[in-house]
């Protein structure tokens, strides 16, 4: 068990919802792939088909549309797969919660694993908030 | 029997070829990084790749396709690799095990996980899928007369034998392939032939991440997505180590020769990395006219070329 979780954590695939974003959060996640920030470094690859994916990262404000879709995708992921929210929008709602096509928080929607504050949040921010998914990943085995 | 079998699955088949594939798919991934000025994968990278797709993920069954065709797919490519893997590298570890006219059966069976791409694509039901198999099947049509061209190209220079062994032989005796005017006209369509054949970035239509979102293996998860990678693994080894056959008076495994082997497998490797991380992905007309038109006419020259004796 203790191997695979630590094959699992070695090889994170990223797979990137953009609800009702700005699009800043969208340009955000791509710069962590630039030569600057490289996520590839912790093994980590952008895939293009929630078939491959292992990290679903979601950004943007969820709206009523968006949010059958965003369930629907987490119903056709292979499990086990992990959220994780990214921006003011995905963790709250941020500026557009009180509007009439606010769907409501990611978590309110699928489990989340992980939050990433920031409007936008920094390249820097979304970096320390995998680390920290990969280490919270860790710490509950230990403690399990 | 048990010979044929270790040689099927540890040494140099499955075993072998997976861990040698994978070391050399981290290369290419590293090489890239390094082109793009990233620090890149850490060397284990493709084996934990492998390991999370094999144990750790769940696999995912279309619900309205021939599910059957399905998983018979990946199984097969991972099969056809192998088999083309042991009958190239045995002859050039100085096994004789190789018969007369397995060129032509390793030609073949190279051509098998590209097919079975195909049918596991269509039997997943996807349009994307769909879409990334069509697109595959005209990339075949247009690569393989050319690749069938240029051994026979190799089959003319070196004294019309469909034998690996003695096709090494006569390397061995009269140089390499490549070291003459017409081997190097026939060593660049090779090297692009297997570029498509490995589906890498000027030919990657078939598995277009941004446009058709891994056209081919869009519905793949699991273990046969694992399966999938392996096979890619394997080619990796496997087309390369056919080109240093065809072209660079094969491979030999003893004293100073095992290095230069290495090099000329990560040679070729580094010739594909830098290959696709120079150039944008064609359309598949683009590309269907660059092997018909342009490959082809190389060749010509180059059978040209040997009838003059050059
Ligand atoms: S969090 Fe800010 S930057 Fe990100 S999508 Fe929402 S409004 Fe845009």
């Amino acid at each position: 068990m203790a191997f695979k979780d630590f094959i699992f954590r070695k090889s994170l695939w990223l797979f990137h919802f953009g609800g009702a974003s700005c699009n800043n959060c969208d340009i955000e996640i791509l710069d962590c792939l630039t030569p600057r920030y490289d996520v590839e470094r912790f093994g980590m690859l952008l895939v293009g088909s929630i078939r491959h994916a292992d990290v679903l990262l979601v950004n943007g404000s969820i709206n009523h549309k968006d949010k059958e879709r965003l369930l629907e995708l987490y119903r056709q992921a292979p499990k086990p797969i992990l959220v994780v929210a990214i921006g003011a929008c995905g963790c709250t709602g941020g500026i557009f919660a009180g509007g009439y096509p606010f769907a409501g928080p990611v978590d309110q929607i699928i489990p989340v694993d992980a939050y990433i504050p920031g409007c936008p949040p920094k390249p820097e921010a979304i970096l320390s908030g995998i680390v920290q998914l990969i280490e919270k990943k860790k710490t509950e085995k230990a403690h399990a | 029997m048990l010979k044929d079998l270790f040689y099927f699955l540890v040494y140099p088949g499955l075993l072998f070829a997976g861990v040698a594939g994978g070391f050399l798919s981290w290369f290419d991934r590293k090489i890239t990084a390094m082109v793009q000025f990233r620090k890149g994968p850490p060397l284990l990278q493709p084996y934990y790749d492998f390991l999370k797709l094999l144990l750790v993920k769940e696999t995912i069954l279309p619900a309205n396709g021939s599910r059957g065709m399905f998983l018979l797919a990946p199984v097969l490519a991972v099969f056809g690799a192998t088999v083309a893997c042991v009958l190239i590298l045995l002859p050039m570890l100085g096994f004789h095990t190789g018969f007369s006219g397995d060129l032509i059966v390793i030609f073949y069976l190279l051509a098998i996980p590209s097919l079975m791409y195909i049918l596991g694509a269509v039997s997943s039901g996807n349009p994307l899928a769909a879409v990334g198999a069509s697109r595959e099947i005209k990339l075949i049509l247009s690569y393989e007369l050319t690749f069938l061209l240029v051994v026979a190209g190799v089959i003319l220079k070196s004294g019309m034998s469909i034998r690996m062994t003695d096709l090494l032989m006569t390397q061995e005796t009269g140089g390499a392939v490549i070291g003459s005017v017409s081997g190097i006209l026939l060593f660049i369509p090779a090297v692009f032939c297997i570029q498509a054949k490995l589906g890498l970035i000027p030919f990657d239509m078939a598995e277009a991440e941004t446009e058709i979102n891994h056209g081919c293996f869009i519905e793949y998860s699991g273990i046969c997505y694992a399966l999938i990678k392996l096979s890619k693994y394997i080619l990796l080894l496997t087309l390369p180590a056919f080109l240093a056959a065809l072209f660079m008076n094969g491979l030999h495994w003893d004293g100073i020769h095992i290095l230069w082997s290495v090099l000329k497998i990560l040679g070729v490797v580094l010739l594909l990395t830098l290959i696709r991380n120079t150039n944008p992905r064609l359309k598949i007309h683009q590309a269907m006219k660059f092997f018909f038109l342009y490959m082809n006419l190389l060749v010509i020259i180059a059978y040209i070329l040997i009838a003059l004796g050059i």
